[in-house]
């Protein structure tokens, strides 16, 4: 799960990691109020999104006065913000954060994430900082530090320091350890799955704070976390996504028009691929669970079918231990509910198969029964270019 | 021949008196599996389905004389349920819940390394040897016993490909689900290190995924080490980049971690890798045919 930065701020003032004062607005004159209480200027007013790259499409602007804040914010809280991780289409800036600015010395890039090869947390760091941390990664890995987390033991008190001499911070070597360490225990208490400050800031007068913040949480873990389920955002969540996941649905909305429904998620990928390689483009994820019950195929046809680039939709079952024919069952009655009017190709796989082609058949609506996935693919590309 | 699992295996189900483990034990039961007990905390003294069940795992290993467990435990008590069977000194593990926090999953990988207890999963289908023993929820009926070991990270997509083995005559020695998480007991090195030890198994199956970079590791391993044909598969070559694909461990973050990357590894190591996952088993039918994965290599 993504939250905005303020709220990640806000978790970091928690567990003492230094912020800049500032506060969320949802009107520009709400920004004024609370750029006349952090006193003198200059302020940063910057769109609350979840998405990176927001200084580039002009989320983040320096503010010179209260009256700048004010009309900063009036035009910002107005706009669809496009960056290069929103997508052409944008997001709607619907919350502003209104800060102090700082007199900035250095930038640092500093971050918890976790190493899937080691199976721990590692601390990365990095002296060059408010820039792309992938970018260095590609061009001067030499450039990043890296520490491991001990699975029982934690952050031990050396590596907080190694880090900071590593970093050049021998003025500010008590405030980073501290800040490295309170780092590390937020990423463990709230089980987050990436804690990243980029830029992690020195200021001329030799304070440390995160100028930004990033905080994303291990979805599986938000059961024993119910304050942090609280903040999610469903405004900067695709709809349909939404819907899905509160039928249990794993969904995610692509560009093409092939529909697919598909059990398993590996499978599901696999078809989005295989439309692809047959000339197509998959007009979305879906994984409708190992079970697809007759439930969930109806709540997946609604939610696919939604999509109003959808031309022809792919069902792609492998029915396991399920039997065939319930699967087909499920299929006719969920798209006879449902009312689908785009082809529909099926491919089923398993126990019984040959009765659920049957049931498919005599069904009466609109569906063609594939034989493998390839040829399911075919048919299914085929017919959503108007040709069958 | 097999890895890990064969008819000598005694399988305890951790869970059995759930919807989920209560099933999969009759069917691995059915499918000719020993499962010798079942495991629930305050329920022993019972029976389940004929199969007798203790409190604890190591009352049932005590008198069953388990050697492997299985997992159907709710996420949130998963880690502590693994943490039992290792204490338990089983040798094999096979943690089928999806969901676990990953950071539970850290304190089990470190508890684990300093154990001998072999875990997979979790988040997988389980394994199984075909005809002799089946731990966990694959359909036991698409499968034939045969020389091709399956590596895969997914469920139904290898079911996928152990039918089109099927298909084509194509029996497998051991399939393994290792698992969709970000954190697993057993990852692709593990399992081929297993395969390259058993010389029933003349080929190799390893179906991939984006997310992590395991695929790539593997695709170093195979080139220094196997001389069995391996034909691979990575899926979500079209999956877009921060999202997660179902699979906690499926997503390109970053910039890596995408399918292009594992494909371009696999194929610089010399390994078939399908692009179609239609042709995995028509694909593996031709390496076997043609011989070595180092006698293609050198064409």
């Amino acid at each position: 799960m993504k939250i905005h930065e303020y709220q990640a701020k806000s978790i970091f003032r928690r567990f003492n990691v230094p912020v800049p004062k500032g506060e969320v607005c949802f009107s520009a004159k709400e920004a004024a109020e609370v750029a006349s209480r952090l006193g003198a200027g200059p302020y940063v007013v910057k769109a609350q999104i979840h998405a990176g790259g927001r200084g580039k499409g002009g989320g983040i602007k320096l503010a010179r006065s209260v009256g700048e804040v004010e009309s900063i914010a009036g035009q910002m809280l107005e706009m669809t913000l496009r960056t290069p991780q929103t997508g052409p289409e944008g997001r709607r800036v619907r919350r502003v954060l209104v800060e102090e600015g700082l007199d900035i010395a250095r930038e640092i890039y500093l971050a918890v994430v976790l190493d899937r090869s080691q199976g721990l947390p590692v601390v990365m760091a990095s002296s060059e900082g408010g820039v792309d941390i992938e970018e260095v990664a590609r061009s001067a890995p030499e450039k990043i530090l890296r520490v491991p987390v001990h699975a029982g033991f934690g952050l031990q008190p050396f590596q907080a320091r190694k880090l900071a001499y590593g970093l050049g911070l021998e003025a500010q070597a008590d405030k980073a350890t501290q800040l490295i360490g309170s780092l590390v225990r937020t990423y463990h208490e709230t089980d987050a799955s990436l804690a990243e400050i980029n830029p992690l800031v020195v200021t001329r007068q030799g304070d440390l704070l995160a100028l930004d913040a990033k905080v994303n949480f291990d979805d599986n873990a938000l059961y024993r976390h119910p304050n942090i389920k609280e903040l999610r955002d469903r405004d900067e969540e695709e709809p349909l996504e939404v819907e899905a996941s509160s039928f249990g649905l794993n969904y995610i909305k692509l560009q093409g028009e092939v529909g697919c429904m598909v059990n398993g998620a590996g499978l599901a990928m696999a078809t989005m691929d295989i439309i692809q390689l047959a000339g197509g483009a998959p007009a979305n994820f879906l994984d409708v669970g190992g079970g697809a019950t007759a439930e969930q195929v109806s709540n997946a046809f609604r939610i696919l079918l939604s999509d109003p680039h959808v031309k022809a939709v792919l069902i792609n079952i492998f029915g396991g231990i399920m039997r065939c024919d319930v699967v087909a069952q499920g299929v006719v009655e969920a798209a006879a509910q449902t009312g689908v009017k785009a082809p529909v190709v099926v491919r089923l796989e398993g126990t019984n198969v040959e009765e659920g082609r049957r049931i498919l058949r005599s069904s009466g609506l609109n569906f063609t029964v594939a034989d493998g996935m390839l040829d399911a693919a075919r048919k299914v590309v085929a017919l959503s270019k108007g040709n069958s | 021949m097999s890895i890990l699992v064969d008819r000598s295996t005694r399988l305890v189900v951790q869970g059995i008196t759930g919807r989920e483990g209560s099933f999969h034990a009759r069917q691995c039961a059915d499918y000719g599996t020993q499962v010798v007990a079942g495991v629930t905390p305050g329920k022993g003294g019972s029976r389940h389905e004929g199969i007798p069940v203790f409190s604890t795992v190591h009352q049932a290993v005590m008198e069953t004389g388990a050697n492997a467990s299985v997992i159907f435990v709710p996420p949130p008590y998963a880690a502590d349920a693994i943490l039992e069977a290792a204490d338990a000194l089983l040798p094999l593990v096979v943690c089928i819940t999806e969901g676990i926090p990953t950071l539970d999953m850290v304190r089990v990988r470190a508890w684990l390394s300093a154990s001998s207890t072999r875990l997979i999963g979790p988040n997988c289908p389980g394994i199984i040897t075909p005809g002799a023993c089946k731990i966990g929820i694959m359909p036991g009926a698409i499968h034939s016993p045969g020389a091709v070991g399956v590596i895969s990270r997914s469920g139904t997509l290898t079911y996928e490909a152990v039918a089109q083995l099927s298909a084509r005559n194509i029996g497998q020695s051991t399939c393994i689900g290792i698992g969709g998480d970000p954190i697993i007991g057993t990852n692709f090195i593990d399992a081929l290190a297993l395969f390259k030890e058993d010389s029933s198994t003349h080929g190799i199956v390893l179906i991939g995924e984006i997310g992590g970079s395991a695929e790539e590791a593997a695709a170093d391993y195979i080139q220094k080490n196997l001389s069995v044909p391996v034909v691979a598969f990575i899926a979500g070559r079209t999956a877009p980049p921060g999202k997660r694909m179902g699979h906690a461990g499926a997503i390109i973050s970053g910039g890596s971690g995408t399918a292009a990357e594992k494909i371009r590894a696999l194929q610089a190591a010399g390994i078939r890798v399908v692009e179609n996952p239609a042709l995995i088993g028509e694909t593996m039918a031709q390496a076997l045919g043609t011989g070595s994965r180092q006698a293609k290599a050198k064409e």
